[in-house]
């Protein structure tokens, strides 16, 4: 073999798997709307990609991927539903405004330098349309938007290929079925719906930012693939402050992400992370889109997220963090986002602006409530307080507590660490 | 246009047997404003709970079938273009805002029986 055709190959190989990467998304959202089914419009994407290796050792790589890509599944779609015209004029398709379908039917889509129009909002919200259940939209959202395989997403959520697989078929049949339509929200439900889209992008970044131990190349996979779908809905509704608090949350946490964790994988807290190694361009960038949010108006969840989040990350050090503005802002995300997780996460400021003892009351009251019962992470800041106040054996038992409802390993292995030092000082 | 189902789910159906005009005022206006728009196919009121009667293998017990806080009150067809449409039409139901609900199902299929009547 002559270096020629081998560099040839690696060079087409990597511009497939670069338009895999960014453009699956916005070709499956075209080809959806030709297909009218989103099973007949993954066929014909991949059908597309793989063609494409063939297609561009020969040609040339074209100037825009995405396009050629797109024109090439639509083609195939085309020709799909005029083989089975029949057939599929008795199938329940993809609800979407007829005379967009006869004009897309109609025109000879041969102009790979067409600029196609951007589907992929409507591709978005059908997948994390409310009727779904959000295992399924987190499951669609990342076969669909992200092009990761059933296996992949299976392997990320610790749950089997089967299982994954399974809740893929389920959502598309209901979608076909109840005629979940392929189309952006109207202004008087975009609200609500968006919020849908938000915490599934949310979700898979937390699921990638604190996941059970396992496949870590996933992990960080996962936190990739939020940060994309966040830039791209910032792309696709630029005006909507929650969206930009979304991504401007992301970027603050995300800019952490080469200091949580020691060489050896074990926790760092953040009182101790190297403040030095964070992302500061991401903080900066964060910190734009944050004050840009709250001169647009009174903030959301995700803004004030966002917000505490970021004066957590701008404090030159832990010692010198704003709590009280924190706490401010915890207060104001209380009444727009009521529930026991926040309010417990602002004991943690609280304990630092009133005292270990007041957080400790408010721990308490939360511990009595009874709904964060199972989330280790109340007994892990309680022990914290029963600690900083001297109770050292109590503290010993909470992380014990901790420890038993933890299931990270890197979590585990510091709780373990703290309620060896705690017991040593009973 | 698809055709979905919605069944009411109450704590009780207004519609007793020695129910008042008022009793089911909210309902009834509703069920107009849906004949009135094109959007219903048929709807049906039921009785209250008091008067069902569930059987389940050999065992006949009174009331309805699934002990809750609420039942079925009532169900009718509606026809929309999509999902979206029929539940922007479902959420109008004023059991919604009177501590009761709607879930809305697609219609799978549907058979009248012929009846001769006299």
């Amino acid at each position: 073999m002559t270096d020629g055709p081998l560099n040839d190959n690696t060079g087409v190989e990597a511009a497939v798997a670069g338009a895999h990467r960014r453009e699956w998304g916005r070709v499956l959202a075209a080809t959806a709307r030709v297909a009218r089914d989103l099973d007949l419009a993954e066929e014909c994407v991949q059908e597309a990609y793989a063609s494409a290796l063939a297609a561009w050792v020969g040609g040339g790589i074209p100037d825009n991927p995405a396009a050629w890509l797109t024109t090439t599944a639509k083609r195939r779609a085309i020709d799909a539903i005029r083989r089975d015209r029949t057939l599929r004029a008795k199938l329940p398709l993809l609800v979407e405004p007829n005379e967009v379908i006869m004009d897309e039917l109609t025109t000879d889509a041969t102009d790979p330098g067409d600029v196609i129009p951007d589907e992929r909002l409507r591709l978005i919200f059908t997948c994390c349309h409310p009727a779904l259940a959000q295992d399924s939209q987190v499951a669609l959202t990342l076969r669909l938007l992200c092009g990761i395989p059933a296996a992949d997403i299976a392997r990320a959520f610790l749950v089997s290929e089967s299982t994954v697989a399974a809740r893929l078929t389920r959502a598309k049949k209901k979608i076909s079925v109840a005629r979940i339509p392929y189309r952006v929200p109207q202004a008087t439900d975009l609200p609500d719906r968006l919020l849908a889209v938000l915490a599934v992008i949310h979700l898979l970044f937390t699921a990638g930012h604190t996941a059970p131990s396992g496949a870590s190349l996933m992990r960080a996979d996962l936190v990739d693939r939020a940060m994309h779908l966040a830039r791209m809905l910032r792309e696709l509704m630029p005006g909507d402050t929650e969206v930009r608090g979304l991504h401007a949350l992301l970027l603050v946490t995300d800019a952490r992400r080469a200091t949580r964790v020691d060489a050896d994988g074990g926790l760092v807290r953040l009182e101790d992370q190297d403040r030095s190694r964070w992302d500061r361009s991401a903080l900066a960038q964060a910190h734009d889109l944050i004050v840009g949010c709250l001169r647009a108006g009174p903030p959301g969840r995700y803004v004030l997220q966002a917000a505490i989040a970021s004066l957590y990350a701008e404090a030159p050090s832990y010692d010198q963090t704003d709590w009280p503005q924190i706490v401010v802002l915890y207060d104001r995300l209380l009444d727009v986002w009521p529930t026991p997780v926040v309010a417990l996460n602002r004991a943690v400021p609280l304990a630092m602006v009133s005292g270990p003892q007041a957080a400790l009351a408010e721990v308490e009251r939360l511990e009595r409530d009874g709904r964060l019962s199972g989330y280790h992470y109340l007994p892990a800041i309680k022990a914290d307080l029963l600690s900083r106040i001297g109770r050292t054996g109590e503290a010993a038992d909470a992380y014990r507590q901790a420890f038993d409802l933890a299931a990270n390993e890197a979590e585990r292995a510091f709780l373990a660490g703290q309620i060896a030092t705690h017991a040593e000082r009973r | 246009m698809a055709q979905y189902a919605v069944l009411i789910y109450a704590h009780d159906s207004a519609h007793a047997p020695d129910a008042t005009p008022q009793d089911t005022e909210s309902s009834d206006r509703h069920s107009d404003e849906l004949a009135e728009s094109g959007a219903m196919v048929l709807a049906y009121a039921l009785t209250p709970r008091e008067m069902a009667t569930s059987i389940r293998g050999d065992t006949v017990t009174d009331g309805p079938f699934v002990d809750s806080k609420e039942v079925v009150a009532g169900f009718y067809v509606i026809e929309a273009p999509d999902l979206d449409a029929a539940l922007a039409i479902a959420r109008l139901n004023p059991v919604v805002r009177e501590g009761g609900g709607v879930e809305v199902r697609p219609v799978a299929g549907r058979r009248f029986a012929e009846r001769t009547t006299g």
